[in-house]
């Protein structure tokens, strides 16, 4: 079976003057044609770094993409691609929602020649049936008044809004693969509900793959078919949605739960916040990177890294709590 | 629109009247007497006698306390009336708009040149940041900021003028010769040291901006979206980084009065600065007051006007609705 999209043994390194950040330290997972994907994981554990590197948007210098690591798309490998192959790419095959839609979208430029310029790009449209294209996007992702909008600047949008300006771009050409890095957290609560259900709506139609990158768990619950953990620049549990939120295999991402109150639950629950801090990026340790958190931490978590271990129907987790040694 | 300007004319109208205060303030309390030139036996031989030099210190209204003369001299300016130059006895407004024809080519011809040189100059150290173009370039803007200009002038006629006997090395036209080719000869090493200084600036400046704006998200999204380098580069970025440059040119104006004063007088340029120059050396007070507020009005309506015009280019200001 072929996936839409491979990662392989990801490693990707900023170079800094205090030393060298391994933001990503060998990420693992897949995506199918079709199939939503949330990878979840506090601040700073490479969600984002992973998203660019997919998109090719890692500069380099300061970063730098670890020789071994793969990026499959549709069996293609990304990291070969030259600069040509890169733009055919961007845009048309995989697509990119950022969090600020405000930086994210130029000042300068009215909405409409935003749209419009990427789709004059990838397909040999002129500017007139481009426009139409663009106002047919906004319409879709249900922006009232198109015609009109299109000749506005980012500025003159309120921000649910201009959230949705952002995913029409993402979505001119139709690409196969659409990457939301936490594209709700700058929102008022109704509006990111609103901007959810788009996306929902929008993959269902287009059967388009995405990978919803976010904090909110709820989020998660609400829109992934499978969940990637990730913690310390690292993949510790993968699974579907149903087996990770009630069987959840890694101590991390029990703890993760146990810090979001459960809807399923009548009574009061208590929640607890997960104690430490996550470990330093520059120096990251030799074993386990979630042991000296970890309630159930071991003499070997501290001293080697835990394998890949595979349960039920593709559900994994690198922990050695799993290992036939290990006291259940 | 119309609340914006007349807001920003009272402003303006302020400041000008403070800038008069401190001007003829400084006039009053310098050394030196515009009389001066009377007082000892020159080439005329002719000394006046000290009722004469009175009489003459009324009828030129230098009497009375600094209040007193300042406000002779606002009454007379509030009826357009520049006054009588001490030297010469022409009508202040009309010596300076005489003058001011070369000034205004000298500066608008620097200013033009060094617009030309720093717009590509910037773009190519901010794009190429830290590499041996951007390292080139910086250390030249250094030495562009650094070096004074009345060296530069000097150098330059040392080089051009006296060695190589390519340029003119002073005035706006050889005498008998009326021809575009020999103004321009004139001007060119005039405008080239004027223009340094700023030159150096607007490089600086286009070179950190461009250097932000690379690094804004909406480059990411470019890139995102297919763009090529180049096309970011000219469809995304550059309308970015020129706009603010809009007002940093007129907030440079008050360099290029300044600068011009410096440049005429090193090439004996017969524009307001050489004007000024002698009016300053001569205790011409009326001049010399005329030429600061009329520098002074160059200087708020360049501000002005780049603000204006800054309304109109960037969508993000809304001036040109309401
Ligand atoms: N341009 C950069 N230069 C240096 N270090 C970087 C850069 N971008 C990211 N990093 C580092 O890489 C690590 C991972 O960052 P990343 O942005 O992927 O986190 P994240 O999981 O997206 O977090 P958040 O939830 O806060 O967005 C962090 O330690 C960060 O400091
Ligand atoms: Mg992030």
């Amino acid at each position: 079976m072929s996936h839409l999209l491979e990662v392989k043994d990801l490693k990707v390194s900023y170079h800094s003057y205090a030393g060298e950040v391994q933001s990503v330290r060998g990420v693992n997972f897949t995506v199918d044609t079709g199939e939503s994907v949330a990878i979840v994981g506090e601040s700073g554990c490479g969600k984002s770094v992973t998203a660019k590197t997919i998109m090719g948007l890692i500069q380099t210098p300061p970063g730098e993409i670890k020789k071994g690591s793969q990026i499959l798309f549709e069996g293609k490998n990304l990291l070969d691609m030259n600069e040509k192959e890169w733009q055919a790419y961007r845009g048309s095959d995989c697509a990119i929602v950022f969090q600020d839609a405000l930086a994210a979208l130029n000042p300068t430029l009215t909405i409409g020649r935003q749209i419009t310029e990427k789709i004059m790009i990838h397909t040999d449209m002129n500017k007139e049936d481009a426009m139409k294209e663009a106002e047919r996007l906004l319409t879709l992702v249900g922006i009232p008044n198109p015609a009109k909008r299109l000749k506005q600047y980012p500025h003159e949008f309120s921000g649910g809004m201009r959230q949705r300006a952002m995913i029409a771009i993402a979505l001119a050409c139709q690409p196969k693969l659409l990457i939301a890095d936490e594209p709700t957290t700058a929102l008022d609560v109704t509006i990111q509900a609103d901007i959810i259900d788009l996306l929902k709506d929008l993959q269902k139609e287009f059967q388009m793959a995405v990978i919803m990158i976010t904090h909110d768990l709820g989020i998660v619950a609400d829109i992934a078919t499978k969940i990637v953990v990730m913690y310390a620049g690292k993949v510790v549990e993968t699974g579907s949605n149903y087996d990770v939120f009630y069987n959840p295999r890694h101590p991390y991402t029990q703890a993760l739960l146990r810090a979001v109150p459960r809807l399923d639950v009548e009574e009061d629950q208590e929640l607890e916040s997960i104690e430490g801090t996550p470990p330093n990026m520059i120096a990251p340790p030799a074993g386990c990177a979630f042991c000296t958190r970890c309630k159930h931490c071991m003499k070997i978590c501290q001293k080697m890294e835990p394998p890949t271990y595979e349960f039920e129907d593709g559900h994994t987790a690198q922990c050695w709590l799993y290992h036939e040694y290990a006291q259940k | 629109m119309k609340k914006f300007v007349l807001k920003r004319f009272l402003q303006m109208a302020l400041v000008w009247i403070l800038v008069s205060m401190f001007a003829f303030a400084i006039i009053y309390f310098a050394p030196g007497d515009p009389l001066y030139m009377y007082m000892t036996p020159g080439a005329t031989g002719h000394k006046l006698t000290e009722a004469e030099l009175q009489a003459m210190r009324e009828s030129l209204g230098l009497t009375g306390n600094v209040f007193q003369q300042y406000a002779a001299w606002a009454q007379k300016m509030m009826h357009g009336n520049w006054g009588i130059s001490i030297q010469t006895k022409e009508n202040v407004l009309s010596l300076i708009l005489g003058k001011l024809p070369c000034t205004m080519g000298l500066m608008g011809a620097s200013m033009v040149l060094s617009l030309i040189i720093a717009i590509p100059l910037g773009l190519i150290a901010g794009t190429h940041k830290n590499k041996l173009s951007d390292n080139i370039i910086s250390a030249l803007t250094y030495v562009g900021v650094s070096m004074p200009a009345f060296w530069l002038g000097i150098m330059l006629v040392i080089i051009f003028s006296m060695q190589l006997q390519w340029l003119p090395s002073s005035g706006m036209r050889s005498i008998g010769v009326n021809t575009t080719w020999d103004l321009v000869k004139h001007a060119i090493m005039p405008s080239i040291v004027l223009s340094m200084n700023n030159m150096a600036v607007f490089v600086r400046y286009i070179r950190s901006n461009t250097i932000t704006q690379m690094e804004e998200e909406y480059v990411l999204t470019a890139v995102s979206k297919g763009i090529s380098k180049k096309g970011i580069m000219y469809g995304q970025v550059l309308k970015n980084c020129m706009l603010p440059v809009i007002t940093v040119v007129g907030s440079r104006f008050g360099t290029l009065v300044t600068g011009s004063f410096i440049v005429e007088s090193v090439f004996n340029w017969p524009g307001l600065g050489t004007l000024a120059m002698s009016a300053i050396n001569n205790r011409d007070y009326p001049v010399v007051m005329g030429i600061t507020m009329f520098s002074c009005t160059i200087l708020l309506l360049g501000n002005f006007l780049a603000d204006i015009l800054y309304g109109f280019a960037d969508p993000r200001i809304k001036i040109g609705k309401e």
